[in-house]
């Protein structure tokens, strides 16, 4: 399995033009590059204990938002068009450092985000995800939906600074190959530690009508305008979380190489399309946006076309 | 002289059936002696025996059920009644047996998942995992209301408590090692006595 040449230079380039931003990414909350140096897990702030949410109306929304978070699908069901739950990237129920935790994610905004190019409140910043990471629309700013989503959010933050970039935010960054990656690795790796959960074509694994072992491409996974769509972000996620349990123990190489080949497929498409250009909306939104293959041609196929 | 040994050659046929028929098997044993009768331990039906800890096959997945008698067979999962048991069972045997349990239906078990609420000790384990040791949510793997995920990760609902704590501590002590990955290795691993009893008694006790 090889990259044409033409998606070789020009993933060299999206690279280069990555590490370059580095400096400047506090700025822009689309993509947050975090240290590999992260702090020992005791300097994490810590969240509430479930058992300490309040026993009032707002406690009832903060239960209500944690299990939309780790069952989407079966509770917000007209938002979502996948099968996806908030819970499969951020383990722990939105707990876990270096999980993109909310407890980190709810204190940073209002934020501007390059992604679209404007100052994003909390609530836009749930919206995105909803439309990108779950494939589906996004939920009204007044609905119940986001009103739960926040609270769980406020609550976990509950004594956290606001504005500060807190320890365990997002995906520790993991360094790329020095060689670059390698789809056939990528698949070996894949085969080997991957395919026994998320199914030998990443199809996911289902019991009954819902997703146990969520889909990592094709039409039921997360659609290419969302961030695990960058193959940085995925090694970062999967390095530090994957296999389930056993986070940690993929060596940076292979993070990288695996994630290039979940990310090497196809998925549902961008919805922020420009007239039906793959093209045009690879210049516009993904050239700049870390490491990724869309509108890239891979085994004589141009990535992004999308499917249904 | 024909009439005479006609029924014996008769009776001979019937056996040799007898041994490869899969209701046989499972009642009666394998052609191999050694290969005593799975309903002896394991219920008339394949339900289990609550009380000798001896689990439920019916409805269990073909592949899990083969790799298990394999793996008994080979040591990688020890355990000395099943050893000489899986070992004396033929290939064929072995197929036919997993063909007719899987085809038994599992009981229903309500698809209890993480978006539920936990109060004891088990259904926290089970609902929420324990990350602070890398332990999964058991449902994560094994599906709502542990009601199994393909053929790899078994149902757990139901089972007796004294099979589900037996299998985590054969992963703490290293006597089972068959578990694709280490998954469930380093699980038991982690896992405290109480924790064990706890999470045990949970899954057993979903059932209807």
């Amino acid at each position: 399995m090889k990259i044409s040449c033409t998606a070789v230079l020009l993933s060299a380039f999206g690279f280069a033009s990555f590490a370059a931003q580095g400096a400047e990414i506090a700025e822009d909350q689309s993509q947050i590059l975090t240290r590999p140096d992260s702090p020992a897990s005791g300097r994490y702030f810590r969240p509430p204990l479930e058992r300490e949410i309040p026993d009032n109306a707002f406690g009832k929304l903060v239960q209500e938002g944690r299990a939309i978070f780790v069952d989407t699908k079966n509770r917000a069901p007209e938002y979502v068009g996948n099968g996806l739950s908030c819970g499969n990237c951020h383990l722990e129920q939105g707990r876990r450092a270096n999980s993109a935790p909310l407890w980190a994610a709810y204190t940073m905004y209002p934020a501007y985000r390059k992604k679209n190019d404007r100052v994003n409140s909390y609530t836009e910043r749930l919206q995105g995800c909803f439309q990108f990471s779950m494939n589906g629309k996004a939920p009204e700013a007044e609905s119940r939906v986001i009103a739960a989503l926040t609270a769980y959010s406020y609550w976990l933050a509950m004594g956290a600074p606001t504005g500060q970039e807190l320890p365990g935010r997002a995906y520790p960054e993991v360094p790329p190959p020095a060689g670059g990656f390698d789809l056939a690795k990528g698949e070996r790796i894949y085969a080997d530690q991957c395919a026994i959960c998320h199914g030998a074509d990443g199809e996911g694994q289902k019991a009954g009508e819902n997703y146990v072992f969520p889909p990592l491409w094709g039409a039921d996974s997360f659609n290419w305008g969302a961030g695990m769509h960058r193959i940085n972000t995925a090694a970062a996620f999967i390095k530090e979380n994957m296999p389930l349990g056993k986070g940690g123990t993929l060596s940076d190489e292979d993070a990288w190489h695996v994630a290039a080949f979940m990310n090497s497929h196809e998925r549902p498409q961008d919805p922020r399309l420009i007239d039906g250009s793959v093209e045009k909306t690879r210049d516009k939104y993904h050239a700049n946006d870390g490491v990724n293959l869309y509108g890239m041609v891979v085994n004589g196929r141009m990535l992004g076309q999308g499917v249904e | 002289m024909i009439l005479r040994y006609g029924p014996i050659a008769g009776i001979f046929l019937v056996c040799a059936v007898h041994a490869q028929a899969p209701a046989d098997v499972y009642s009666r044993g394998g052609a191999n002696p050694a290969a005593v009768a799975c309903a002896s331990c394991h219920g008339a039906q394949g339900e289990g025996m609550e009380a000798g800890g001896f689990p439920r096959l019916a409805g269990l997945p073909a592949d899990y059920i083969k790799k298990q008698l394999a793996d008994f067979a080979s040591g990688a999962r020890a355990n000395p009644i099943m050893q000489p048991i899986a070992s004396a069972l033929t290939r064929e045997e072995i197929d036919t047996l997993a063909a007719m349990l899987t085809a038994q239906a599992y009981p229903e078990v309500a698809p209890v998942g993480k978006g539920a609420e936990v109060q004891e000790l088990g259904e926290t384990l089970a609902l929420r995992g324990a990350w602070d040791r890398n332990i999964p949510e058991c449902v994560a793997c094994h599906g709502p209301g542990g009601r199994g995920v393909g053929e790899v990760f078994p149902p757990l609902a139901g089972q007796p408590a004294q099979y589900l704590a037996a299998q985590l501590i054969a992963w703490q002590q290293g006597t089972r090692t068959n578990d694709p990955n280490d998954l469930m290795g380093h699980i038991g691993r982690s896992l405290t006595a109480d924790e064990i009893e706890a999470v045990s008694k949970y899954f057993a006790g979903l059932k209807k």
